[in-house]
């Protein structure tokens, strides 16, 4: 939801009570300021800061990796980052500054060794950062540590992920007692929450997706020693479109059934004595070691998030995941396999099953915007703009300029471009690597054949941009065309993430592109083709056909179609060679080539 | 752009006239070409960035032209991605293309030269932007009036570019990542001890070596001022002239060489006299004259009777 001014907080907490609640923000780029507006909150209620309890998740390392939600460059986010912990740690001692999130590395591909070893590199990052400052006393560091938490995945390879998760635990310790001297063995105790793997859903047979979270669920409860402090389940639809209410009580479901009706709650660690188990959670254990050591020595996670090492290493990962499944070598039951299925009746609803935001929303929260803009004093927000670029400026922690600047009624557009001023804004690496993938593949071969002939026809080789508009950061599936279409031997234009319609069109305009395939996860597929559309028309490219890809219901993309997409692709479609055979056809239809 | 990229004859025609007509045009003498050059993660794209942002503040507009590699395998690219931050998009004060390498691993491909033509009639500034590996930074020469080379601190490719003799051939020399405090000095440090040996300065220009750092900004005015001097210096000296023409022979030369081999530059009476062939051409494209020329070695290959 939108919290755009510290009323907004005080709308959005109303009724519930700040000092008994422990709250948990799903924040990053932006976390500073959202504690801050919290922080206000509290204290317009008066409630002191040193009584709050919750959750920043404040991880910005893995939104360049993974998630996409990130302002600032590399170096000045770690230090927002680290003027948070600094602060929390004696003003909001109850609260836990960051989050440490593998889960999103697993969504982009990692494996469980990657996951391990870039999740602690990012912790080594924040704690190093926070080491280092003269404001940070040298005994506050082991209560600093025992306050990080960690946020994991979990897939279907449950018994791996058991190991995983053994294996995070031991490292984690090791890290804490060796690296930053924790003594306490209770600060030094592996902390984290679980959501279950969203990658591996599919859209094909949705319905065999509950069996797959419920088995997930395992893999993060049934070792008593490496159990998660807290679980979240997707729900079985997620590939179709936003769940409804009814669905994500299936999921909880889960939860209650595993608790209330198994035992698994009543036996202490059941792998303890497994040699199995033991062996595996070695090995990964070792190799986790080795790459973290990989990653340190080419100077840490920042690092490794500018020179695209870690980001890369993603993609590639993923990219063979995709390859393994287009060649049937990984089975996904329903996707690639035993695909024959009696018509669902969980899915007949059609249009029901899935939950539609209302387009109004957006409308009503600019209105309220404007209306609080309009009232505040506009004298005290230019002032607590000022002192907070200043502060900023003269290298001061962020926390105390925020929580007055909430107070004035800023917003947080203008927090934030207040900061961008200062910092600047980042785009970071791709991670498409070189390395290429389709090299001997026969279907991949004969649509570099095609490719070749097109090219001659048009005169010059097949230009195609791969386009993301628009705020979800979710890059897999733009990553995987963009590296199989260089592949396939087309010149493919992609700049990464969060581009606006407008960028997209004086890209395709520059660079002189034959095909556009865009690629829209966060749902509002339909306002952000048409504005792209609409842009092209502008420009007089209107003739350069598009191809969109997303989880988009089959309505809109029969709506898609009638305003002049030229194809729709959704999570079903995996085969990326046939993909690209039908971009090329579509090129042929178009009128370049004629 | 699009145009001087068709490899179909017909368009190849349209694009020769249009060429021409851009070669013989005061618009495109005026046009500033400035060549970036450098190791992979010395900071390019940044400083290309910051320079464009701080030209549009001085209102100059600015046309750029970035070369990508080419996979072998497939002939595909990609493109574009090494570029962190962009101006405006919607801004006609700015128009950015990526070129492909093409055949030409780390040179510049034919429309790539003819590109950097195209833009040099329609914006003030011209930046052209290539990975630097071998004959790239010689290559970007025949396009670029100055050419800068881009240093990465501590990275050890400055003691390899001394050793290759190419520190000969840049105009300005910029230590990016300036920000990085000792090691940017020391590298700095080491250019200048490197330009004081080499005899440079027959022209009158000794290369400056600029501490810059394109992330805080510290350094591009000053990168500016440097290129400004060394644009006034090549209209005092006449090099200005002196280089355009060597850049033309040099790429006519290169483009003869790839298509008919040493063998066709003799068939045209050698070195001497494709020079004057290229001076008594007068303010045609290099393009053409490639063409043309092209063709006289063809029609004596063929009364020869033989290749």
């Amino acid at each position: 939801m939108p919290v755009s001014h510290v009323e907004d907080m005080e709308t959005l907490f109303e009724g519930i009570p700040l000092d008994r609640m422990n709250t948990s923000m799903t924040i990053n780029a932006t976390a500073a300021w959202l504690l801050a507006l919290y922080i206000a909150t509290a204290e317009r209620r008066g409630i002191p800061a040193a009584e709050l309890r919750g959750t920043t998740q404040n991880d910005i390392i893995k939104e360049y990796l993974s998630r996409g939600t990130y302002i600032f460059p590399p170096e000045p986010s770690m230090r927002l980052i680290s003027d948070m912990v600094a602060y929390t740690v004696d003003a909001v001692p109850h609260w836990n500054p960051i989050n440490v999130c593998s889960y999103h590395l697993q969504e982009a591909g990692a494996t469980p060794v990657q996951e391990i070893a870039y999740a602690m590199a990012t912790a080594v990052a924040v704690l190093d950062a926070v080491r280092a400052r003269e404001d940070v006393a040298d005994e506050a560091m082991p209560r600093i540590a025992g306050r990080i938490s960690f946020f994991l995945n979990s897939g279907i390879r449950f018994i791996e992920e058991v190991c995983k998760c053994r294996a995070m635990a031991e490292l984690w310790d090791e890290l804490l007692r060796d690296r930053y001297g924790v003594a306490d063995e209770r600060l030094r105790r592996f902390r984290y929450g679980v959501q279950v793997n969203s990658l591996g859903l599919t859209e094909a047979q949705p319905e065999n997706n509950q069996i797959r979270i419920a088995l997930e669920a395992l893999g993060v409860t049934l070792s008593k020693k490496a159990r998660c402090r807290a679980l979240q389940l997707p729900a079985w639809n997620e590939a179709l479109g936003l769940p409804r209410p009814w669905d994500q009580q299936w999921s909880l479901r889960i939860q209650q059934i595993l608790a209330y009706e198994t035992d698994i709650l009543e036996y202490e660690d059941i792998f303890d004595g497994s040699h199995v188990v033991e062996a595996r959670t070695r090995e990964i254990l070792e190799e986790a070691r080795t790459e973290l050591e990989k990653v340190l020595a080419m100077g840490g996670a920042v690092a490794a998030v500018e020179n695209a090492y870690m980001k890369r290493q993603l993609v590639e990962s993923h990219t063979r995941r995709m390859r393994a499944i287009e060649a049937g070598e990984i089975t996904v039951v329903g996707l690639n396999a035993f695909t024959e299925t009696e018509p669902s009746p969980l899915i007949a609803a059609g249009e029901q099953a899935i939950l539609r935001v209302d387009a109004e929303a957006e409308r009503a929260q600019v209105e309220r915007l404007r209306a609080f803009r309009a009232r505040r004093s506009a004298a005290e927000v230019e002032a607590a703009l000022r002192n907070l670029r200043d502060v900023l400026a003269a290298g001061g922690n962020v926390m105390p300029p925020s929580i007055r600047a909430a107070h004035a009624g800023v917003t947080t557009g203008e927090w934030a471009d207040t900061l961008r001023g200062l910092f600047g804004e980042y785009r970071a690496p791709t991670g498409v690597t070189v390395h290429e993938h389709h090299g001997t593949s026969p279907a991949m071969e004969a649509v570099r054949k095609r490719v070749r002939n097109v090219s001659e026809r048009l005169g010059r080789p097949l230009r195609i941009l791969v386009g993301k508009p628009g705020l979800d950061g979710h890059s897999n599936g733009a990553e995987q065309v963009a590296g199989a279409a260089r592949d396939a031997g087309m010149e493919v234009v992609y700049e990464g993430i969060r581009l606006t319609p407008a960028e997209i069109a004086h890209s395709a305009r520059d660079e002189g592109v034959h095909v556009i395939g865009l690629s829209i996860l966060s749902g509002s597929h339909g306002v952000l083709v048409r504005d792209v559309l609409e842009e092209l028309r502008k420009l007089g490219l209107g003739r350069i056909p598009v191809v969109v890809g997303g989880i988009i219901p089959e309505v809109d993309a029969e709506e898609l179609r009638r305003a002049g997409v030229r194809r729709v692709y959704t999570p079903k479609d995996f085969d990326l060679p046939r993909i690209l055979e039908e971009i090329v056809d579509v090129v042929e239809e178009s009128a370049a080539v004629r | 752009m699009n145009l001087v990229d068709d490899r179909r004859p017909e368009r190849r025609r349209e694009a020769l006239d249009l060429l021409d007509r851009l070669a013989a045009s005061p618009e495109s003498l005026r046009a500033e070409r400035v060549g970036l050059t450098g190791a992979p993660g010395s900071g390019k794209s940044t400083l290309l960035d910051a320079l464009t942002r701080l030209l549009r503040a001085r209102g100059r507009t600015v046309g750029i032209v970035a070369v990508d590699p080419s996979s072998r395998l497939s002939g595909g690219a990609l493109l574009g991605d090494r570029i962190r931050v962009r101006s405006q998009a919607g801004d006609p004060g700015t128009f950015f293309r990526s070129m492909a390498a093409r055949d030409r691993l780390g040179g510049l491909a034919d429309a790539t030269v003819a590109g950097v033509e195209i833009l040099a009639a329609a914006f003030d500034v011209v930046l052209v932007e290539t990975v630097g590996v071998g004959q790239s930074e010689s290559e970007i020469a025949e396009v670029a009036d100055t050419v800068v080379f881009v240093a990465q601190p501590g990275a050890g490719d400055t003691l390899q570019f001394m050793k290759a003799g190419l520190l000969e051939l840049p105009d300005l020399f910029v230590v990016n990542k300036a920000d990085l405090g000792p090691v940017a000095e020391r590298t700095a440090s080491e250019l200048e001890a490197g330009l004081a040996l080499g005899a440079r300065g027959a022209a009158g220009w000794q290369p400056p070596v600029l501490r810059v750092s394109a992330r805080d900004g510290r350094g591009v005015d000053a990168l500016l001022e440097s290129l400004a001097a060394h644009r006034r210096h090549l209209e005092k000296t006449g090099e200005l002239e002196r280089r355009r023409f060597a850049g033309r022979l040099a790429f006519v030369r290169g483009a003869l060489l790839r298509r008919y081999g040493t063998r066709g530059l003799e068939k045209l009476g050698g070195e001497a006299a494709l020079r004057a062939r290229v001076e008594a051409a007068g303010r045609i494209s290099g393009h053409r004259l490639v063409e043309e020329l092209g063709s006289g070695i063809e029609a004596a290959w063929r009364e020869g009777g033989a290749r």
